[in-house]
């Protein structure tokens, strides 16, 4: 089969390779119809994730038909059309027991790997990284999907692909960054990052009562799609953010920030962009947190700062002591998205929201390629790309 | 999650240590000062001398603060003195006057130096806990289950199922009245094969055994089962003893070949977890034989299997 293969820092290359086979008994294999590329695959791309090893296969967000099934699946049956959670999770430890399925006790291999630099490990991830469980991911024709019980979704009505795809990653996640905001009636939320994410956070926001929601990124059409959204936005190459802020609050600041930016945040200010971007070329941090700095920075006393955004490692120059005096609230997580799968896709199908509205681009999987590239470099707009095998 | 159990190093060989690294840095620095002070700068030698005794400090140094069995490091250190005494002594018959006299001062300190590192070094070899025999090597691991304690004990008791998670162990057959005949792959892939018998089993609480006559690999083992707190399941905690084959040197040559004995053990405890947990061991496209701490140094890229292949 074709699939997307990481070659190297800035490298992609749309290679053939063998067809999955069922490895465990709770594997079933599916047929990939739609895969996204999603900003985290940005931070593999550019080479900031370590334990990547030439030829993995990149994607976490992936759909399709079942193809085939291992000896011990219950619920899926050959030929269901599903949405695969990025999130590998077996449905049985303590973990997943508590709905924690992104730290699953048992669906990362190489758990070893990710102790090391974690202290404990997370769970597996699809197309992310040896220390993540050295998964082949979903920008391919076929993918096998552990635990097929516990994590795809049956699609059985007709919403199209478009519609339940961002299921497997960023509408949970945009949804879970809402969620640990804790909003109630009043609130106003602060979202760093109008990317696909950020929009899904900023339209959740909303359904969950935000009274304002303040979109803070440095692209003119994202920031546009967030005014569709309803958001007020700030351009942060153009204002002072925290001051902002201030000011929109009335001298409160936001009731809550979400963090939908991660590892790789620029900073309007040169200087301190290259401090960070030194420090993280030369490995002395991993992570460049301009947007985590500022979102505790400008948060209310007593607040909330909801992190979904992707860190991989170390950060430094971390303003704990803003954290510590003023009462905060810093909550986050790779998102547990066998929890949501439901409750979401019964507001996509009531119509409460229609998550297609993110992606700019539709493209073939063997020009992956260049869908990286645009994707990197912001090109023609480029918001969300979906690839058809 | 795994020890290997060690001395904590006790105060006296630390300060020894640090004294080492004083002395060590000090005649490195700065040879020419101190062989003024030894009143041996007279001889062309004495320079390179203090160097080299400098580097053997150093050496020391580094031995008594870092190793996890100090006593040969003490000794090592009264056989350098001794070294040091014969070196004073000669300088001692070479010279007359004044520089005689402060030859003379050096040596007797260093004779004071000698008493005390041999004083520590009795003190330290009467103080090794008996049970370190060389060639015993104590690992521990433990892992939380979410299964009832019953069900993991079960598990466990059959010895039959112990290769489901050990990946080491090819077979167990059990052969009545608590014996078993055990089979297990070596470091370098030769089969070691021995038998075993349980010495105390209490339902759901223990299971500890040994092996009997003579194994090739004289082991012994102990798995106990307690409740963990607030209904998070089963703890299971492992205690393994036995002697690597070929002693220390064999058991190092098996660590250059990736297999660390403590990361076999957690590994084993991980399986056993999803096999409890999932009924299976778990398998990725970049491991798949499952949690290996071998493989995990040496990943398969994350693409498909093969069907038949694994490397």
């Amino acid at each position: 089969m074709k699939a997307n293969c990481w070659m190297g820092r800035n490298t992609v290359e749309v290679q053939e390779v063998p067809d999955p086979t069922i490895l465990n008994a709770h594997d079933a294999v599916v047929r990939v119809t739609s895969t996204a590329i999603c900003g985290s695959d940005l931070h593999l791309y550019d080479g900031y994730i370590p334990t990547m090893k030439k030829g993995d296969i990149l994607g976490h967000e992936f759909m399709g038909e079942v193809v085939e099934v291992g000896p011990e699946v219950r619920e899926l049956r050959v030929g269901d059309r599903v949405v695969v959670p990025f999130p590998i999770a077996c449905g049985a430890c303590g973990a997943c027991q508590h709905g924690m399925y992104s730290v699953c006790e048992n669906s990362n291999p190489n758990a070893g790997m990710a102790e090391k630099l974690m202290g404990h490990s997370p769970a597996g991830i699809f197309g992310y990284s040896h220390m993540l469980g050295g998964y082949p991911g979903g920008q391919a024709e076929y993918a096998r999907v552990p635990f097929a019980d516990v994590g795809p979704i049956k699609i059985e009505d007709d919403l199209p692909d478009d519609q339940v795809l961002f299921l497997s990653d960023i509408l949970p996640t945009g949804w879970m960054g809402a969620e640990m905001c804790d909003i109630k009636p009043g609130d106003v939320i602060a979202v760093w990052g109008a990317g696909p994410v950020g929009q899904f956070a900023i339209a959740s926001a909303f359904l969950m009562g935000a009274e304002r929601v303040i979109a803070i990124d440095r692209f003119p059409y994202r920031l546009r799609k967030a005014e569709r959204a309803g958001a007020e936005t700030l351009d942060y190459e153009k204002v002072d953010v925290l001051d902002a802020l201030r000011d929109m609050t009335a001298g409160r600041g936001p009731d809550a920030c979400i963090d939908a930016v991660g590892m790789e945040a620029h900073h309007p200010a040169g200087v301190v962009h290259a401090y960070d971007r030194a420090k993280q070329a030369t490995r002395m941090e991993t992570d460049r947190p301009h947007a985590l700095r500022e979102a505790i920075m400008s948060c209310r006393n007593g607040g909330v700062v909801s992190v979904i955004g992707v860190y991989g490692g170390l950060i430094d120059k971390f303003p704990m002591g803003s954290l510590m005096n003023r009462s905060l609230t810093l909550r986050s997580g790779q998102c547990h998205v066998q929890r949501y799968l439901k409750p979401l896709l019964g507001r996509i199908r009531n119509g409460d929201i229609d998550p297609s509205f993110v992606i700019s681009h539709r493209m073939r999987l063997q020009d992956a390629p260049r869908a990286f590239e645009m994707f990197k470099n912001k090109e023609d707009e480029c918001n969300k790309i979906v690839l058809t095998p | 999650m795994v020890e290997e159990h060690e001395y904590p190093i006790s105060p006296l060989v630390r300060a020894l240590g640090w004294t080492s690294l004083g002395l060590g840095v000090a005649q490195l620095a700065a040879p020419g000062a101190i062989s003024r002070l030894a009143g041996v700068d007279d001889s062309p030698k004495a320079f390179g001398a203090v160097a080299l005794v400098g580097v053997r400090e150093l050496f020391h140094a580094a031995t008594l603060l870092s190793s996890r069995d100090p006593v040969p490091w003490v000794w090592a250190r009264v056989a350098g003195d001794a070294l040091d005494l014969t070196l004073l002594g000669r300088a001692i018959a070479d010279r007359t006057g004044w520089r005689r006299g402060r030859v003379t001062a050096v040596a007797a300190a260093a004779a004071a130096v000698t008493a005390a590192d041999l004083c520590a070094a009795i003190r330290v070899s009467r103080h090794r806990p008996e049970k370190r025999s060389a060639r015993w090597m104590n690992l521990h691991a433990a892992v939380t289950i979410n299964r009832p304690r019953e069900d993991v004990y079960r598990y466990w008791r059959d010895f039959e199922n112990l290769p489901s998670f050990m990946t080491h162990l090819e077979s167990v057959r059990t052969i009545g009245d608590g014996r078993s005949h055990w089979k297990a792959k070596g470091p370098v892939r030769k089969a070691i094969e021995w038998e075993a018998v349980i010495v105390e089993d209490r339902s759901g609480e223990v299971i500890t055994w040994r092996s009997t006559g003579k194994a090739t690999v004289d082991n012994s083992g102990s798995v106990r089962f307690t409740d963990a707190p607030g209904g998070r399941g089963t703890e299971v905690r492992v205690n393994l003893r036995y002697a690597p084959p070929g002693g220390k040197v064999g058991a190092a040559f098996a660590r250059l070949l990736g297999e660390h004995p403590e990361q076999q053990v957690r590994d084993d405890l991980r399986r056993f977890k999803q096999v409890m947990e999932i009924g299976e061991v778990v398998r990725s496209e970049g491991s798949p034989e499952g949690t290996r701490a071998l493989r995990q140094a040496r990943q398969r890229p994350a693409q498909p299997v093969m069907s038949g292949s694994t490397s």
